[in-house]
Formats: C-alpha cells, sequence, structure tokens
C-alpha cells in the first residue's frame, strides 16, 4: 500500500510490536507526529519534559523489559539532546533505536536551521546508524535498525529521517518480525578446552555481567556453578541476574564491591566469566587482577575476548550455547576447601558492617526498601554513592529489576530510566537518587505525574556530591571544591509539589519507613527526601589502580 | 592510547560500497586509539564492495583489536591480516623536482635505477612516476631528494594475497 515516509515509520514500528515511545516533537519531526497523532491508540506516545530524558526513559524501558526502547527527536538540538542517552545505552549494551528527523534533503549541507550531522555525531555511540535517502527503503531500514539492536550483543542504533522523505510517498508492505541474526555457535573444541580447565581447578568463580540477563542464561549460570561447586560474583550491570539470597551469589565485585565477592575473586584458580567486558571498576588494577587465576571468557561479542584481560580460553558466540556445552562437559565436583574459605570471607565482611542506630542512613534507607518492594519492583538507580549502595544493599529476586547505568555513569540518567522502566513492566517503580543526580533531570518529575507513572523517588540527600566528596576526602586532602550542594536552597518537598508530586522529608528512619510505605501504597508520585550526613563513605573501596591488598574497609577518622 | 610501536602490518577489508562506510572505518581507529600508516580504499572486482588497505604498527594486542573491532562493523563483509611474506605490496608515487639542466644526469640514472618514468616535462619542473614497494619509494624519495623535491604524492598500500584465493573464501575466524 501506499503511505507517506511518517506513515511508514508508524506502521512499521507496530509491526515491530512497539507500543510505547518516548519523544518530543519539532519542526522537522511535524510530519512523523502527525502520523503518531493519527494511529492513536495503536502506538503510546509519552512527550518527556527534555529528549534527554526521552531517551534515558526508552532505555530503561528496555533494561526492564528486555524489548528495544524507541525515542524520537527533532533535528539539532532535539538529536544532540539525545547523544549522552544514547551513549550511555551503548556502554551498557541495551537495545535502543532512536529516531531523529533532519532538515530536507535539499537543505543538507547548508547549515540550514536546526540542521545537524547527527549520523556522525553518534557514529562512536551508535553500533549502527543510517541516514535515509529512500523512502522505499525506510521500512526494511526500521527493520533492519531493530535487528541489529537486538542482536547479538545489543546496542543503540540510530535512524535520521528527512523531512522530505517523512512527506515523500513510497510502498509499505507489513512483514514478519526477523528473528535475530543467528550467533556463531562455540564448537566443541573450545568447551572441551574449557572443561579441562574447570576441572583441573579447584577454586572456581564465576564472575557474570549484564550479557548473562541480555542472553537469559541466569538458571544455566546456576546450573552450571551447582555443578562444578563455583560461588558467583558479578559486575554492576549482572546485578539481579541471579538472587541476592542465593547461598552461591557473593555480590558486586569491583571498586565497591562486596568484599567477599572482591576477595574471592582474586582467591580464586579459575574465573569463569560470562557476559561481561572486565571493566577496570569491576577489576580494579588490571596487572594484578587475579592473578592466580585462569580466565575462560564467554561473550556473546568477540572482540570483548582478552580486551581488557587476558584469556585462556575465550568462548564466543551464542552464551546459552555455551553453557549448555559446557555443564553437559564438565564433571561434577566438591571444593569443600574452597566453600570453608568462602564462609570465612563472608563471616569477615560481616564485620564490617557498622550502622549506628537510630540515625537514617544508607543501608537502613536500602533495607527498609527491600522491607516494601517485590521481587518484581524495578529499582532505578543514578550516579554516585546512592548507585554503590543500592548495588550493595538492594536485595533482588527476578532479573532486569536493577536499572542503572554502569558504563557511561551518567548522572541524570535516574528518573526518565524509572519513568521507562514503571511504563514498561506496569510496576510501582523505585528510583534511589541523590541530590546531585536529581538535580540535573528532575524535570521529569512533570513527565511521571502528566503520565500518572507509579514512581517513588528516595532523594538519598547529603547536601554534597558525596562521591566525588569521598574521593576529595581520601585523596586530595580534603579540598572539597565545587561538591558542597549545602549552599543550594532547593527545598525538594517543595519542589516536588511545585510539579504536582507528593513531597515528604525523612530525617529518621521511622519518617522515611512511615513516607515509603505509604508511597509505595499509593499510586502518586513520590518524593522522600531523605536527609544523611554528607560524610557517609561507600565501603569497601578499592582505590583507583589499587589491587586487593589495597582495599579500604572500614572507615578511618576523616 | 593503543600500543603503536611493533611490526608494521597490512589489513585488507572489504566493505558494502555505501554513502559513509570509510568514515565509519575511520571513526573507529580515533575512538580506539589507532595510529593508521597509510589507507587506500576504492571499488573491487564486485561494484558492491570496496575494499580498504590499511598499514599500522602495533604489537600483537593492537593488530588483534583492530581485526575484531574492524569484524565488528555492521557494513564490514571481511578482515584480513595481510603477512608481509604472503603479500604482494604496492605503492605509487608522484614527484615533482626541478628542472635543472645541469642535473639531468643525475635525475636519468636515478629513474633508471628505480625504472620510474617522467610524466611531465616543463621548463620549471619534471614529475616523475614510480610503482613499487613502500621500500623502494623511501629510497627513490631520499635519492632524488637532493635534485629539489618541489612536492610529492604517495597513494599509500595496495596488497594483495599471492597465490589463487581471495580472501573472500576465507573463513571467519571466531
Amino acid at each position: 500500500m501506499k503511505l507517506t515516509g511518517a506513515q511508514i515509520v508508524v506502521e512499521t514500528l507496530i509491526e515491530l510490536g512497539v507500543t510505547d515511545v518516548f519523544g518530543y516533537p519539532g519542526g522537522q519531526v511535524l510530519n512523523l507526529y502527525d502520523a503518531i497523532y493519527e494511529a492513536g491508540d495503536r502506538l503510546h506516545h509519552i512527550l518527556t519534559a527534555h529528549e534527554q530524558g526521552a531517551s534515558h526513559a526508552a532505555d530503561g524501558y528496555s533494561r526492564a523489559t528486555g524489548k528495544v526502547g524507541v525515542v524520537i527527536a527533532t533535528s539539532g538540538p532535539g538529536a544532540t539532546n539525545l547523544v549522552t542517552g544514547i551513549a550511555t545505552a551503548m556502554l551498557d549494551s541495551v537495545p535502543m533505536v532512536a529516531i531523529t528527523g533532519n532538515v530536507p534533503q535539499d537543505l543538507i549541507g547548508r547549515d540550514s536551521f536546526q540542521e545537524i550531522d547527527i549520523t556522525g555525531i553518534t557514529l562512536p555511540i551508535t553500533k549502527h546508524n543510517y541516514f535515509i535517502h529512500d523512502v522505499n527503503k525506510l521500512a526494511d531500514k526500521i527493520r533492519e535498525a531493530f535487528r541489529i539492536a537486538k542482536s547479538g550483543r545489543p546496542g543503540p542504533v540510530l535512524i535520521d529521517i528527512p523531512k522530505d522523505i517523512q512527506t515523500a510517498v513510497g510502498e509499505y508492505e507489513p512483514k514478519p518480525v526477523d528473528p535475530p541474526f543467528p550467533q556463531h555457535i562455540p564448537s566443541d573444541e573450545k568447551i572441551a578446552q574449557a572443561a579441562a580447565l574447570i576441572d583441573s581447578k579447584s577454586r572456581p568463580f564465576i564472575h557474570i555481567g549484564g550479557g548473562v540477563i541480555g542472553s537469559q542464561t541466569e538458571e544455566l549460570v546456576l546450573e552450571l556453578a551447582d555443578k562444578i561447586d563455583a560461588v558467583i560474583g558479578c559486575s554492576l550491570m549482572g546485578l539481579s541476574g541471579i538472587p541476592t539470597d542465593h547461598p552461591r551469589f557473593l555480590g558486586m565485585q569491583g571498586m565497591h564491591g562486596h568484599y567477599a565477592s572482591s576477595v574471592a575473586s582474586n582467591d580464586a584458580d579459575l574465573i569463569i566469566a560470562i557476559g561481561t567486558r572486565f571493566s577496570d571498576r569491576a577489576t580494579g588494577n588490571k596487572a594484578k587482577f587475579a592473578q592466580h587465576a585462569k580466565i575462560i571468557h564467554i561473550d556473546a561479542d568477540f572482540a570483548e575476548i582478552s580486551k581488557n584481560i587476558t584469556a585462556n580460553v575465550g568462548i564466543t558466540g551464542d552464551i546459552a550455547v555455551a553453557l549448555r556445552k559446557l555443564i553437559d562437559s564438565v564433571h561434577e565436583a566438591n571444593h569443600m576447601d574452597w566453600m570453608d574459605h568462602i564462609e570465612d570471607l563472608r563471616d569477615k565482611e560481616a564485620s564490617f558492617l557498622m550502622d549506628p542506630p537510630g540515625v537514617l542512613t544508607p543501608l537502613k534507607v536500602m533495607e527498609t526498601i527491600n522491607k516494601y518492594k517485590t521481587a518484581y519492583t524495578p529499582v532505578a538507580t543514578d550516579v554516585g554513592q546512592h548507585q554503590m549502595w543500592a548495588a550493595q544493599y538492594i536485595r533482588f529476586q527476578k532479573p532486569r529489576k536493577m536499572v542503572s547505568s554502569g558504563g557511561l555513569g551518567t548522572m541524570g540518567f535516574g528518573l526518565g530510566a524509572a519513568i521507562g522502566a514503571a511504563v514498561g513492566t506496569g510496576e510501582h517503580t523505585v528510583l534511589i537518587t541523590g541530590d546531585g543526580s536529581f538535580g540535573m533531570n528532575l524535570n521529569e518529575l512533570a513527565t511521571a505525574v502528566t503520565y500518572h507513572v507509579p514512581v517513588t523517588i528516595v532523594l538519598i540527600d547529603n547536601k554534597t556530591l558525596g562521591m566525588v566528596r569521598q574521593w576529595q576526602t581520601l585523596f586530595f586532602n580534603h579540598h572539597y571544591a565545587d561538591t558542597n550542594l549545602d549552599v543550594r536552597r532547593t527545598d525538594f518537598v517543595k519542589l516536588a509539589e511545585a510539579f504536582g508530586a507528593v513531597g515528604v522529608l525523612a530525617q529518621t528512619p521511622e519518617e522515611f519507613e512511615a513516607a515509603f510505605e505509604k508511597a509505595m501504597a499509593s499510586d502518586e508520585v513520590t518524593v522522600i527526601d531523605c536527609l544523611i550526613d554528607k560524610d557517609e563513605f561507600v565501603l569497601p573501596m578499592l582505590p583507583p589502580g589499587g589491587a586487593i591488598d589495597d582495599i579500604i574497609t572500614v572507615k578511618k577518622e576523616v | 592510547m593503543a600500543e603503536t610501536t611493533g611490526n608494521k602490518f597490512v589489513i585488507a577489508v572489504y566493505v558494502e560500497n555505501k554513502f559513509g562506510v570509510l568514515t565509519r572505518v575511520t571513526s573507529m581507529f580515533t575512538r580506539r586509539g589507532f595510529n593508521i600508516d597509510s589507507l587506500t580504499v576504492g571499488v573491487t572486482e564486485s561494484p558492491e564492495y570496496s575494499r580498504i588497505t590499511i598499514t599500522m604498527s602495533g604489537d600483537g594486542y593492537a593488530r588483534a583489536q583492530m581485526l575484531n573491532q574492524l569484524r565488528k562493523l555492521f557494513n564490514v563483509k571481511k578482515v584480513e591480516l595481510l603477512e608481509e611474506v604472503d603479500a604482494i605490496e604496492r605503492e605509487l608515487v608522484l614527484v615533482k623536482i626541478k628542472n635543472d639542466p645541469d642535473k639531468h644526469q643525475r635525475v636519468l640514472a636515478a629513474l633508471d635505477i628505480f625504472k620510474a618514468k617522467i610524466i611531465n616535462y616543463s621548463v620549471e619542473a619534471l614529475c616523475i612516476e614510480v610503482t613499487g614497494t613502500p621500500d623502494k619509494i623511501d629510497a627513490l624519495i631520499e635519492m632524488i631528494r637532493p635534485l629539489g623535491i618541489i612536492e610529492l604524492c604517495r597513494t599509500g598500500i595496495v596488497a594483495l594475497q599471492k597465490g589463487g584465493g581471495s580472501i573472500l573464501e576465507q573463513p571467519d575466524i571466531n
């Protein structure tokens, strides 16, 4: 049938199973928005306060559901406002499709009003991108973009559609949705090498990343761990992949990882890394990382093998197939000494935990969240100390419940992402944020209120850029250069109310619990301003460039 | 920055002959911190593909990363490392030198040794063309430098594997 380019975009999105899109209209996407208007209930568009918020919402939608998140923006500033969101998705391998308008092709290259080369700008931060020259290829390019976004190691794809393509009439015929591109099937030889290595070792440690959640191989990881008697740690992106309370799970490793997890990975004689890229935040000093261990690295992306940490055996391609074959190839094992050692580490870790009674602390906030959230509650975070406290103390039961910017570390990610997660899952979502991060994109409160998105915002308010302050305390002689936020006079309760949300101040554990319980039972957007001490530290801490011996576990007088 | 010292190597890349593909390839070099010694590009036996020949220096890590990151690009069809012993490499240079009648003998001697030819002759200048391995081109340039080079232009290396096969027939490594 004959449709305009704008209508083709909408019909193709619907054909691909898209139900919700986030975006912001503007001059060069007027035709596209007219087609969205015509589509009525078939495609739900959520208008954000800023394109960056829309990009994080599409990202959070995808992280929480596994579906491809979609964001739409106009040309020029609309497109450039997506850049941080696209880069965030790229660094964390999130499948996302960004659609931008551009000026008509006869105005391209003339610095026309709101013209920008967004395919050029996003080249290094997309898995792939397109500039559409032909309306008759538009539908297939959108289909291909979705396929690329979700295949193998996922990632964001951008499609730039000049206005004349949106108005041109082209041919559109619906097609069945293509499956993802077939992945490489790991060879039996590689599996045999890995199995032999596993069988020869007695202190196995499985390190998982976001790739385990993306490939839905959590159960296989547990099956492998049970068979070879291994413990499991994870990167930030791997959180929620394994239930926090699982007896084999030690928690996140790395710079602010759990003590037992970081030390165990250092003491292991074998590390099986699955769906992870050995980020510097997860390994600390690479030269000193797991020096006694052989490394088996399993990843969908062959370029990750030996990129950061040299692998003794690298297995690339389909993680599910690799794990199935590996489980069938290894011998069952029991490593009593290793498990005893792990128990000692867990005991030692428990001894570091100090929490003054009666005072509202990050730990108490997180424990209260654990008490009232369900296994299905998505927990989004921003970036900073609060994010690490959430990573350390929030207890997850189901995958895709931790929605957090890992690789790029994007302050301002959280509120948009929480909105996306809540829209995608239909679940009341918790955002854990800080006063610094929240200040960056709090405008999206308007979006949450407008669309009645059930989000409870726990604002860990220490009146400082806490993570930077922690570094200034430890490494910069207490020079608190531009990190004090107590000079700001923002009243977060009034601010929430001004946006039409509920605002509550919590200064004690009791106040917080009462406010949080009420907020979770309500569908109103609530901001709970939790006042905590500005010198709370995230511990343990592996100092930058440090190795396991340098780990800081207890806060000294500062 | 990736390590840029180490051995020189040549990589042949088949890419889709489409708008913007060369930019995708070169953008990746910048992003990953690779330094390129030379890069040539042109259409191939099949019009839907272009072939890019890249020479760069680096250690084994840089080489492996370069190959892997190239293979990941969506418009890249095939990437092969051309080992020096298995490859035929050629480069072309155009050199413009001053036309000084007193030095004609030296010019002609140099041209003879390098099988170079004069492709443009004017009162002020001679333009010389020579084809050969990069080493030969380097040697020629050094020999005629004292004669007064006005400007020169090198193509960068093009290379093919010796023997009967095409790199497109070689299996992908994973």
